[in-house]
């Protein structure tokens, strides 16, 4: 493709979706998102499970493959590029959300994910992780949350719980840990979920939701790394009858337990607690309601578990609608042609006052 | 009346001086303006604080603007005014020791009251203790006669007193003969929205050049004639101003959107506000949250087929340089834009240097080649500008640019290219298969060594890049010892092999003392080989503008002198380098005062060798 044509395509028109939708001519299968590369995570790692949940439903989405690209950062997570049949980077630690921005920002006809963990997200690239969210830009971001530092072989996460005994910290982490869902709330993200990497139906449908979403879409995902933190995740992951998972579900009461028997109701004070269903009645549970617009709901949720120990929500926190960065960036490139005409270089650079000398 | 007698000049330097909130940037802009209508060549430095505002009437809010101009082609801004405007006893203080013995000195005599005077530091008043008598000295009512012609105004008298700079340059525009009209034009453009500023400014302006004309203060004016330049289009340029332009007609020459990605710095913010201001040429610019960002950004449009440039400032480079590896490992096109200024750490944010010279060549871990390309003189950024895009483009390569304060607020008449004389630096994005069928994204092009590029959303070519060593071909993951090492080789012969212009050397007479320069230090070196060529003296000077690769002849030039000069605004970063690379046995000149290097301690370092 020559530049003029690149230019024409994606200049200042913006394409039909946000998200890069768009038919593919043939459809695709989930091994045809597979690349020749041999997957190497540790054998029984999460991340294989989360492989599997995207390659199986991205060709529903429709985008040809050639519109998708990954960017990842540093960590184990970060190998994820290299095992899509798409376009992909695998970048530097904790840069990968502003990578991204630049692409997303200037070919706004992709589908850009970010696949990131704790440590490359949270830690190292805090800053960019926030900015992207507060932004707005359109970029699917999956966080593989497996609260430990796995590629450097087992050293304290900014999510591991306070004492966490390992390498670095032999007698116990001194730092309190980040809660993922609560910081991107803070950081006025639109798009807040959590998900767990081998509930394939839940993850799938938080990952479609994720697409579909314009904007920046923000999804933690539990994710079990079996060498080095074991378990971590065990209460929720392993929770076959829904003790300590709280599903969110738009425009329904938030209960859980085997039988819906617990729920959450909320305080005077704002704040949510836990109660027996039996005790309050159903009509005095919380609503759960993903698209309001003041984030303190999606925020008391994120509260009820600091860490996964013990009940904790599940699904979507927030969804709402807001102006998204790349669609106003290209806004004003078509502003500023309409107002200004296309640039003619010739006048810009005899702009201003200009004098003759004659030979 | 009389008219008043004409003296002829071939040039003068002029300061104007005052405290920050006195305006004299803008009238050193407006000066500068008429006299490039003139038509007589010239070259403007400012000098301003870094605090945006000083107190006032401090010593350091202090803000000076300088101006040469001549009647024939010049190199700077000159080393010394010949004529000092200072609007309070501050100004007065710290601009005083540069100013020759005989120089005229115009004061605003309203300001030198006792308050002024003890926040300059001086004990007793320098206008009457008889320690100015060396100087010809003006002494203007500046301030109260701009309140006396602007009484029938209807502005504060605050606004009234803010025109007084207005006044300053009525009478320095009659003295010198600088035409009027396009001054008058710009205050009533500038306070179209507030008539009665405009009107204020517009008779303090008529009123300063009435008093030139009828003072008894002064008794001739000065003329200057118009120098004769290269034949063309003329317009007053700053360094600045240049180079974003030269990144836009690089956009346009290679068919390709700039993104860029930046964060506001001292002295490289024009460069984003200036391009911010082109949208309509399909740039992009993204303020980002930090310097990391900025080049995270401008790369991760690259992969997508954008041309992108970030631009900062040595303490913004040095956080960028793990991105650049980055870039070099991807092989993909990116410009970085360094305008140096004195370090290290925050140093000194407005004043000039060259002492990132040797970070941008060698700051990085490993092996991580990187082209230089450096501006010599402000209306060069822009030819700069576009050199560092065509060698980004063409070699799928991160190319630092550098430029410097004194270059990027630096002013110069600047010939306005035709747009079909600049070059053609289009490239072809790959869209076939390149190997039996599958896409290798490391096959190169045996010539220039630069690897396929093939964009997201080319349907096909789906592959993935990354800072992992990788096999050379396939850019699949490699730890094999032999093929790190051909990598590491390949990267740095793909550099070395760039195609440069070669060094040009200004020697009309067959010197033995070669002068050899880079960067922001063209103008005060060329303008000292003139001075002591003039003298008698006979001198060489060679100014490279490709630090990496070396123009191919560097060598050669090298050899053929019996001794040869680095001046550097550092402590000696091209030295070190030449002696490695040529051994070569090169003498540094070095100064590291935050300031351009004047022409004459040049021309004396030049002579003490000759
Ligand atoms: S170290 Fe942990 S996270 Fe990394 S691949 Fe192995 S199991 Fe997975």
């Amino acid at each position: 493709m020559s530049g003029d044509e690149l230019d024409a395509e994606r200049g200042t028109t913006r394409p039909a979706s946000g998200n890069g939708n768009g038919t593919a001519a043939v459809p695709l299968t989930a091994k045809d998102l597979k690349s020749d590369q041999e997957v190497r995570w540790c054998p029984g790692c999460g991340d294989y499970a989360v492989l599997a949940a995207v390659q199986s439903f991205m060709p529903e989405l429709g985008i040809p493959r050639e519109r998708i690209v990954f960017i990842s950062g540093i960590g184990c997570a970060a190998r994820f590029p290299y095992y899509m049949q798409t376009y992909g980077m695998h970048s530097i630690h904790g840069r990968a959300p502003a990578i991204a921005t630049g692409l997303s920002a200037s070919r706004p006809d992709l589908s850009v994910w970010v696949v990131t963990g704790d440590g490359d997200a949270l830690s190292i690239g805090g800053n960019h992780l926030i900015h992207a969210l507060r932004r707005n830009v359109n970029l699917k971001i999956l966080l593989f949350n497996n609260q430990i530092y796995g590629l450097t072989k087992g050293q304290y996460s900014p999510t591991s719980p306070l004492g966490t005994l390992n390498r670095t910290t032999p007698m116990g982490s001194l730092d309190w840990p980040f809660n993922p869902i609560s910081l991107a709330i803070g950081a006025e993200a639109t798009f807040v979920a959590r998900s767990i990497d081998t509930d394939r139906k839940h993850l799938t449908e938080v990952l479609r939701r994720a697409s579909a979403h314009r904007g920046t879409a923000f999804v933690e995902i539990y994710q079990n790394c079996n060498v080095y933190n074991d378990g971590a995740f065990d209460a929720v992951r392993e929770d076959k009858v829904n003790e300590n998972r709280i599903p969110l579900a738009q425009g329904q009461p938030v209960r859980f337990g085997a039988q819906g028997e617990k729920g959450v109701v909320q305080r005077p004070d704002g704040t949510l607690a836990i109660v027996d269903v039996a005790d309050v009645g159903e009509d005095a549970l919380l609503m759960h309601d993903e698209t309001l617009d003041d984030p303190a709901h999606a925020f008391a949720l994120s509260r009820l578990a600091h860490t996964p120990t013990g009940p904790t929500p599940i699904g979507i926190f927030r969804a709402v609608e807001r102006p998204v960065y790349d669609e106003l960036m290209t806004d004003q490139l078509r502003a500023a042609t309409e107002q200004k005409g296309a640039g003619d270089l010739d006048a810009l650079l005899h702009a201003g006052d200009t004098w003759s000398v004659h030979s | 009346m009389a008219t008043k007698p004409v003296e002829q000049l071939d040039r003068v330097v002029i300061r104007f001086a005052g405290d920050s909130g006195d305006g004299m940037q803008l009238t050193g802009a407006r000066f500068t303006s008429e006299t490039a209508l003139v038509g007589n060549d010239l070259s403007t430095l400012p000098d301003f604080p870094a605090e945006i505002r000083a107190p006032a009437g401090s010593l350091p809010g202090v803000s000076g603007f300088q101006i040469h101009f001549s009647d024939h082609d010049i190199l700077t801004p000159g080393d010394a005014p010949n004529v000092l405007v200072a609007m309070n006893p501050a100004a007065l203080k710290t601009n005083l020791r540069d100013l020759p013995k005989g120089g005229t000195l115009i004061v605003n005599h309203d300001a030198f009251t006792d308050r002024n005077l003890e926040k300059a530091g001086y004990d007793a008043n320098p206008l009457e203790d008889g320690s100015l008598d060396a100087y010809h000295l003006h002494e203007v009512p500046l301030t109260s006669l701009t309140l006396e012609a602007v009484k029938d105004v209807d502005v504060t008298k605050r606004e009234a007193e803010r025109s007084k700079n207005m006044f300053a340059l009525g009478l320095m525009s009659w003295l010198y003969h600088r035409p009027t009209e396009g001054t008058i034009e710009y205050i009533r453009r500038k306070f179209a929205k507030t008539q009665a500023i405009a009107d204020a400014n517009e008779r303090a302006f008529k009123a300063g050049w009435a008093y030139g004309e009828t003072s008894e203060d002064f008794a001739v004016t000065y003329e200057v004639k118009p120098a004769t330049l290269r034949p063309g289009t003329y317009r007053n340029i700053t360094g600045n101003q240049a180079l974003a332009l030269g990144l836009v007609a690089a956009s346009v020459k290679s068919g390709l959107p700039v993104f860029l990605g930046a964060y506001p710095i001292t002295p490289a913010s024009a460069l984003l506000e200036d391009l911010s201001r082109h949208k309509n040429f399909g740039i992009r610019t993204f303020q980002a949250e930090d310097e990391i960002a900025a080049i995270g950004a401008a790369l991760g449009a690259s992969f997508g087929g954008a041309l992108g440039v970030c631009t900062s400032s040595g303490p913004g480079i040095v956080l960028k340089m793990e991105t650049v590896g980055l870039a070099i490992a991807l092989e993909l096109p990116l410009v970085i834009v360094d305008v140096q200024r004195a370090g290290p750490s925050t140093g000194m944010p407005t004043k000039p240097e060259q002492a990132d010279l040797l970070m941008v060549l060698f700051g990085r871990n490993s092996e991580s080649p990187v082209p230089v390309v450096a501006a010599s003189t402000p209306g060069g950024c822009f030819d700069a500008a576009v050199e560092a895009c065509r060698i980004a483009l063409k070699y799928r390569t991160p190319v630092f640019l550098l430029s410097d304060a004194y270059l990027a607020n630096g002013s110069e008449p600047w010939l306005v290219p035709e747009v079909e004389t600049l070059p053609d630096i289009s490239i072809e994005f790959a869209t076939e298969k390149n190997h039996d069928g599958e896409f290798w994204p490391y096959l190169r092009d045996p010539h220039t060594l630069a690897r396929d590029w093939a964009i997201p959303g080319t349907p096909g070519l789906e592959h993935r890049i990354g800072g992992l060593e990788k096999h050379d071909g396939t850019g699949n993951v490699s730890y094999d010892p032999d093929n790190h090492d051909f990598m590491v080789r390949l990267r740095a012969q793909k550099v070395a092999g760039i195609d440069v212009p070669d060094l040009e050397v200004d020697d009309p007479d067959g010197a033995g003392l070669l002068v050899l320069g880079w960067g922001g230090t063209y103008g005060p070196i060329g303008a000292a080989a003139r001075r002591v060529r003039e003298a008698g003296g006979n001198v060489a000077h060679a100014h490279l503008t490709h630090l990496n690769p070396f123009p191919r002849n560097t060598r050669d030039v090298l050899q053929r002198y019996e001794r040869v000069l680095v001046p550097e605004m550092n402590l000696g970063q091209l030295l070190k380098l030449v002696r490695a690379e040529f051994l070569v046995d090169a003498v540094g000149y070095n100064r590291v005062r935050g300031l351009p290097f004047r022409s004459d301690e040049l021309a004396d370092a030049i002579e003490g060798m000759l």
